[in-house]
C-alpha cells in the first residue's frame, strides 16, 4: 500500500523529464522504457534460462528416455510413467511425504503462530528474536547429527533420561512409527523460528489501533487473535504456508542425515527416492520422471492453497 | 569512452567465464611428454599405503606421476559416475564387485586380456578365485589388488566376566534351530541391567546393558557384515550362478530359517530390536563396551585393535553351521576408464599395484590383505609382530569362501531385500512371505 503511494508521483516525475526533451507530454518514450528493462532484467534472465529453464525442459525430455548417465538417452516414450504407476516405492514414497507434509505444517504453524502472537502482544526485544533464529543458521546436516545422536537409542542423552524416569527406551529414527514424527520434530524444531519471524513481521503490519480500540470494547487476547490477528494476517499466512508446503515436500537433508530412508521405507520421501534412483540405480531418465510428476503435483497443491486462501487480497485495504 | 569500458567489462566477463572453465579441462600433460594420472580410492586408511606406491612408480617411471584422490565410500559412486558422465573420469580407480557391473555394461572399462595376455601377468599369483570375479564374456576389467573376509568379533574381556573362555569360541557351531553353541554364547555374553545374564531365569530381556550380539541390518541385499554366513552355513546361495548370474534365490527356505532365527534371537533379548536399536555403527556400539560380539571384516581389524580402544578384541572363526564353516570373500580390483587418453601408461600403473612390488608395500601397513599370495603372508607376520591374532580371517579364506553376487543391477537390489529382512526382524511380516515377494521383485529387473 504504502509502496504504491510513493510510485505514482515519480512515475510524474519521469514524465516531466521526457517532457522537458521534447517528446509531447503525456506519450512516454514506452519503446525506450522497455530497452532498458529488459537490458537490466538481462542478467537475471540469463541465469533463469540457464539454471532453471533449461534443465527443467532437459528433465522433462529426460523423463522420457532411458538415460543412465553413462549412455546418450533414448527415448522410450511414456515408459516411465507407466512404471511409476506400478511402482509400490513410488506411492509408499508420495504416501510417507504425504504424511510428513501435514505433520511438519501443522506443528510448525501453530507452533510459529503461537510465537509470533506472544512477541507481538508481548514484547519487541530483538534479543528473543535473534534466539528464534538460531536453530535456522544451524546447517541441516549438522541439525540432523545433533540430534541423531541426542536420540540414539543406546547412548542418546534423550533415552538415558527416558530410562531413568522408567519410560524405557524409544527408538525415535529406527522405530518405524516414530521416525517421521521424529524426523519432523527435528524439522519443526530448526524451521519454526524462521517461520514465526515471517508471521511476527506480518503482524507488524496489522495497525495498532484495531487491539487498542478492540481492548476498549472489551474484546480477549483470544478474540483480538481470532477476530484481527488471523483474518488481517491471511496474505502473509498464505505465502508462508505455501513456501512451507513447497518446502516440506523437499525434505531430504535431514533424512539423508538420520534415517537413510528406512527402517523399512518408513522415512523413504519423494526426494530421497528420487536420489537413490538418480545416483545410486543411475536411473536418471525415472528419476526425472518422478521429478515431472512432483512439479506438477506442487503447481496443482499451490493454487488450490492460493485460492482456497485468496492470497492476493488482503482485508486491510 | 563508454564503449571502451563496454569493452574492458566484456573481456573481463570473458576472462571470468573461460578461466574456470579452462581448468576444468582434464589433468594437464606437463611439457616434454610427461604424463598426469589420475587414480581413485576411497579408504583414507590404504591412502599412505598406495601413496607410497605412487611415489615408487613415479621414481621408476620420471614420466608419469600419478596422483591420487581419496573420496568416502558415500559419496565416492557418486562422483565416479557424474564424472563418467561428463567424459572427465579418472584414468584409473579402485572397483568394488557390486558396482563394476553397471560400468562394464556402460563400455566405460578397458578391456585388459589382451595386455594381461601380452604382458604375460601371472594371474595365479592371487589369491583363488580373486581375478576371474573381474572376467565378463571374456573381456578383463581389471587386476585384483586385494581381499576380505568375515570373522566374528568379540569382546574378550566382557565374555571373560561371564566365564566364557576365548578357547571355546574357535569352535562355535550354530543351526537355525536352537542357535547351537553360538547361541549359548550370545546367551551367556548378554546381561541384564541387574548384572544377570541370559542364561540366568530372571533375566530381565527389557532391561539389557550389554547385548551378546549386534547384527547388521542395514546391509543391503548381500549380508555381508551380518546375516550373510550364517545363511551359507545354512546352505543357502544367492544366485543360480555367480559371477553373472540372472536368477537370485531370496526365495530359498534356507535363508528364510536364518531370519527367522534372528528374530527369535531379538524376541529373547540377546540382540536389539530394530525399532530401538541405536543409528551408531556397531563397531562403535562394540567399542563403547554395548555389545559382546558382532560379525566384522577384515578390513576392520585396525579399527578394534587401535591403541584407543579400551575393549579388549579378538577375531574368532565364524560359526559352523550345517552346511560347514562359510566366509564371504570379496575383492576389489583396479580398473582403468575406456575414456583414459593414456590407456598405455595407465595399464603401467596398474599392472604396478597388482604386482608384489606394490602389495608388499601395502602389506607392510597391515591395512588390507592384498590379492598376491605371498603379499598377503607379509600381513600375517606383519599382525604377529604387533601381537594381533588374525588367523580367523587369514585361515576363512582358505576354503569354503563364496563370493558376494556380482551381477546387473547390483544397486537396485539393496533396497527391496534390504527392506523385506527389516520387516521381518520387525516382526511386520513372516520370513518366507516377505523373502518370496523381493525375491520376485529382484528377478524381474532381470526380465
Amino acid at each position: 500500500m504504502v509502496a504504491s503511494k510513493t510510485a505514482t508521483p515519480r512515475h510524474r516525475d519521469d514524465r516531466e523529464v521526457f517532457a522537458g526533451t521534447g517528446e509531447p507530454v503525456g506519450r512516454p518514450r514506452r519503446r525506450d522504457d522497455r530497452k532498458v528493462a529488459w537490458l537490466f532484467l538481462a542478467p537475471v534472465l540469463v541465469g533463469f534460462a540457464l539454471f532453471y529453464a533449461y534443465p527443467t525442459v532437459l528433465g522433462v525430455y529426460y523423463s522420457l528416455t532411458d538415460y543412465g548417465m553413462l549412455a546418450a538417452p533414448n527415448l522410450v516414450g511414456a515408459e516411465n510413467y507407466r512404471d511409476l504407476v506400478d511402482d509400490d516405492k513410488f506411492w509408499n514414497a508420495l504416501e510417507v511425504t504425504g504424511y510428513y507434509v501435514v505433520l511438519n505444517i501443522v506443528s510448525q504453524t501453530v507452533l510459529a503462530l503461537a510465537l509470533a502472537t506472544l512477541m507481538h502482544r508481548l514484547t519487541q526485544s530483538v534479543a528473543i528474536r535473534a534466539m528464534l533464529l538460531v536453530p535456522w543458521l544451524v546447517p541441516n546436516v549438522t541439525v540432523g547429527l545433533l540430534w541423531m545422536w541426542m536420540l540414539d537409542a543406546n547412548i542418546g542423552f534423550v533415552n538415558h533420561v527416558l530410562r531413568a524416569v522408567g519410560l524405557g527406551t524409544t527408538g525415535f529414527l529406527t522405530s518405524p512409527t516414530w521416525a517421521m514424527p521424529t524426523v519432523a520434530g527435528i524439522n519443526t524444531w530448526a524451521y519454526t523460528g524462521y517461520t514465526a519471524l515471517l508471521l511476527y513481521a506480518g503482524m507488524l503490519q496489522i495497525p495498532r489501533y484495531l487491539y487498542e480500540s478492540a481492548s476498549l470494547d472489551g474484546a480477549g487476547e483470544w478474540r483480538m487473535f481470532t477476530r484481527i490477528t488471523l483474518p488481517l494476517l491471511r496474505p502473509v499466512l498464505a505465502l508462508v504456508l505455501v513456501v512451507s508446503l513447497i518446502g516440506s515436500f523437499q525434505i531430504f537433508d535431514t533424512i539423508a542425515v538420520t534415517t537413510k530412508g528406512g527402517p523399512v521405507g518408513a522415512t523413504r520421501v519423494i526426494y530421497f527416492y528420487i536420489y537413490e534412483q538418480a545416483f545410486t540405480n543411475f536411473r536418471m531418465g525415472y528419476a526425472s520422471a518422478i521429478a515431472v510428476v512432483l512439479a506438477l503435483l506442487l503447481g496443482v497443491l499451490t493454487a488450490v492453497q492460493m485460492r482456497l486462501l485468496r492470497a492476493s487480497r488482503s482485508d486491510l485495504a | 569512452m563508454r564503449s571502451t569500458r563496454r569493452r574492458v567489462g566484456a573481456l573481463l566477463l570473458g576472462l571470468a567465464l573461460t578461466v574456470p572453465l579452462a581448468a576444468c579441462g582434464s589433468g594437464g600433460d606437463g611439457a616434454g611428454g610427461a604424463t598426469t594420472l589420475d587414480y581413485w580410492l576411497w579408504d583414507d586408511r590404504q591412502l599412505p599405503a598406495y601413496q607410497e606406491c605412487a611415489d615408487a612408480f613415479h621414481a621408476a617411471n620420471p614420466d608419469i606421476t600419478v596422483k591420487i584422490s581419496q573420496t568416502a565410500w558415500a559419496q565416492y559412486w557418486q562422483n565416479l559416475t557424474t564424472q563418467l558422465a561428463s567424459g572427465d573420469a579418472p584414468d584409473v580407480w579402485t572397483n568394488q564387485s557390486t558396482y563394476y557391473p553397471q560400468f562394464a555394461s556402460q563400455n566405460q572399462l578397458l578391456d585388459v586380456e589382451p595386455l594381461v595376455q601380452r604382458d604375460r601377468v601371472d594371474l595365479s599369483a592371487y589369491q583363488p578365485g580373486l581375478s576371474e570375479v573381474w572376467v565378463k564374456d571374456g573381456k578383463r576389467y581389471g587386476l585384483p589388488k586385494d581381499w576380505d573376509t568375515m570373522a566374528l568379533v568379540v569382546n574378550t574381556g566382557l565374555l571373560g566376566k561371564q566365564g566364557v573362555d576365548p578357547a571355546q569360541l574357535e569352535n562355535l557351531t550354530w543351526n537355525p534351530a536352537d542357535g547351537g553353541t553360538f547361541e549359548q554364547v550370545v546367551a551367556k555374553a548378554t546381561v541384564d541391567t541387574s548384572g544377570r545374564n541370559g542364561l540366568d531365569p530372571a533375566f530381565d530381556k527389557n532391561n539389557v546393558a550389554v547385548y551378546g550380539f549386534l547384527p547388521e541390518w542395514a546391509d543391503g541385499a548381500n549380508g555381508q557384515n551380518g546375516w550373510a554366513v550364517f545363511a551359507a552355513a545354512n546352505g543357502f546361495t544367492y544366485l543360480d550362478k555367480n559371477p553373472w548370474g540372472t536368477r537370485y534365490k531370496y526365495d530359498d527356505p534356507k535363508l528364510a530359517e536364518t531370519i527367522s532365527w534372528f528374530k527369535r534371537l531379538i524376541d529373547k533379548g540377546y540382540a536389539p530390536r530394530l525399532d530401538k536399536q541405536s543409528s551408531v555403527a556397531n563397531s562403535e556400539l562394540l567399542i563403547a563396551g554395548k555389545g559382546a560380539m558382532s560379525i566384522a571384516g577384515s578390513w576392520t581389524i585396525l579399527t578394534f585393535t587401535d591403541e584407543k580402544v579400551k575393549q579388549e578384541f579378538a577375531f574368532k572363526p565364524v560359526p559352523a553351521g550345517p552346511s560347514g564353516r562359510r566366509s564371504s570373500i570379496n575383492g576389489l580390483s583396479d580398473a582403468i576408464w575406456a575414456g583414459s587418453e593414456h590407456p598405455e601408461q595407465a595399464w603401467k600403473w596398474v599392472k604396478f599395484l597388482g604386482s608384489a612390488d606394490c602389495q608388499d608395500r601395502v602389506a607392510q601397513r597391515a591395512v588390507v590383505f592384498p590379492a598376491i599370495t605371498s603379499a598377503s603372508q607379509k600381513v600375517d607376520a606383519a599382525h604377529q609382530a604387533q601381537g594381533r591374532d588374525v588367523h580367523a580371517f587369514t585361515e576363512a579364506a582358505k576354503k569354503d569362501t563364496f563370493l558376494l553376487p556380482v551381477t546387473e543391477h547390483g544397486t537396485e537390489l539393496n533396497p527391496i531385500v534390504q527392506d523385506a529382512i527389516q520387516s521381518v526382524v520387525l516382526g511386520d511380516a513372516q520370513a518366507a512371505d516377505a523373502l518370496k515377494e523381493a525375491n520376485n521383485k529382484v528377478n524381474a529387473l532381470f526380465k
